[in-house]
């Protein structure tokens, strides 16, 4: 529990490092998690995955903060009280804009990555589609 | 009666334990709503206990920084879980290098449509440039939409909340959406939950599926840096 917890913590405080040195616009955390996922690739290709204690306890520590993910939006979604006034003054369009533009970039996201996933699976002959692989369905 | 609450309330209303416990309750009574509406995305437990804690904190007279400076322990936890993402997308790897093309696609055809329907919107129904410039960037991750915002010309804090509120619609209907389109791969789910949604909207699929978790936070962090280049650049041609 601990390790995983300052692997966690360790690759935020290196992303925010590099993101300070090389001034980028994407913030730390976001660049810590490619990095972590890199190291972890990079791990599996020498090793037999998940053959550690150190690695399981990584993923189950992962796996309960992901399970509560909604929890740490909470603080910053009570701020929206504090934008109240532009809120209800341009009620209309905001809401509007927010349901038709969320609305429709699921929509275009899932429709292109859908067909696109399926067209190239069917050309190389792999038309075992993952979600029959995966347990679960949407 | 009255006094007694309020000799209780004073000292207590001042200590950041106060509003810990309360976002706390609200999210596990939020959770506990969803559970009892058999796991309905409507039911959603980040909007419910927003609803919740927003209603406490107005009717308790308490200002939002006052609020924050108890809930910060809970923000800061979305570093960590942000980093925690790259456990799944390392585990599904595999996925996702076979589908970087339709990744790629999906990825630039569902953030230009983002940014630019939103900013039409706002524009179309009368909203203020302002307000239009705020939503542009309003589908990534909140740091990335808040810093966007800046640079060209909206209101970080009106992005933020823009930013969560639009999270919220994405986990409330995406599921719903994409079935009636005929999608039931997790892939497609993960990418435009993280792509339209970011943060709030992952949390609902990665809390269901490992590979729609692997998808999700890839699309977060690459819509991050695709919004990032974009926007500026669109925000230019627009002037």
């Amino acid at each position: 529990m601990l390790t995983a917890l300052l692997s966690l913590i360790g690759c935020q405080l290196v992303g925010e490092l590099i993101r300070d040195a090389c001034h980028m616009p994407i913030p730390g955390p976001v660049l810590g998690m490619f990095l972590l996922a890199a190291v972890l690739v990079f791990h599996d290709r020498r090793r037999k995955p998940g053959a550690d204690d150190a690695r399981a306890s990584l993923e189950r520590t992962a796996e309960t903060l992901i399970a509560h993910m909604g929890l740490f939006f909470v603080p910053a979604g009570v701020g929206i009280i504090a934008e109240a006034g532009l809120l209800q003054k341009q009620w209309l369009p905001i809401v509007a804009a927010l349901f038709g533009s969320t609305l429709l970039s699921i929509a275009v996201t899932g429709l292109v990555m859908h067909r696109v996933t399926r067209s190239s699976e069917q050309q190389q002959g792999a038309a075992a589609a993952i979600s029959g692989q995966q347990g679960s369905r949407p | 009666m009255n006094k007694a609450i309020q000799h209780l309330w004073t000292p207590l209303a001042t200590t950041p334990l106060l509003w810990l416990a309360v976002t706390l309750a609200a999210y596990v009574a939020a959770r506990w709503v969803q559970r009892a509406c058999n796991g309905s995305a409507f039911a959603n437990p980040v909007l419910i206990a927003t609803i919740a804690v927003g209603a406490i904190v107005l009717a308790t007279g308490t200002s939002y920084k006052t609020y924050f400076a108890g809930a910060q322990f809970i923000n800061f936890l979305l570093g960590p879980v942000t980093i925690a993402l790259a456990i799944p997308l390392a585990k599904n790897i595999k996925y996702v290098r076979r589908n970087l093309r339709s990744i790629g696609l999906a990825l630039l055809a569902g953030s230009v449509t983002s940014i630019v329907s939103g900013v039409a919107i706002v524009w179309l129904l009368g909203g203020s440039k302002v307000v239009a410039l705020s939503m542009a960037p309003k589908a990534v991750t909140t740091p990335i939409a808040m810093a966007v915002s800046e640079q060209i010309g909206g209101v970080p804090a009106l992005t933020a909340a823009l930013a969560i509120l639009g999270g919220i619609v994405a986990a409330i209907t995406g599921q719903h959406m994409l079935q009636r389109l005929q999608i039931n791969d997790w892939r497609a789910h993960g990418l435009a939950a993280g792509v339209a949604g970011s943060g709030v909207a992952a949390a609902q699929v990665a809390a269901r599926d490992e590979l729609g978790a692997a998808f999700a936070a890839l699309a977060i962090g690459l819509n991050g840096l695709v919004t990032a280049l974009l926007v500026p650049m669109l925000a230019l041609l627009w002037g």
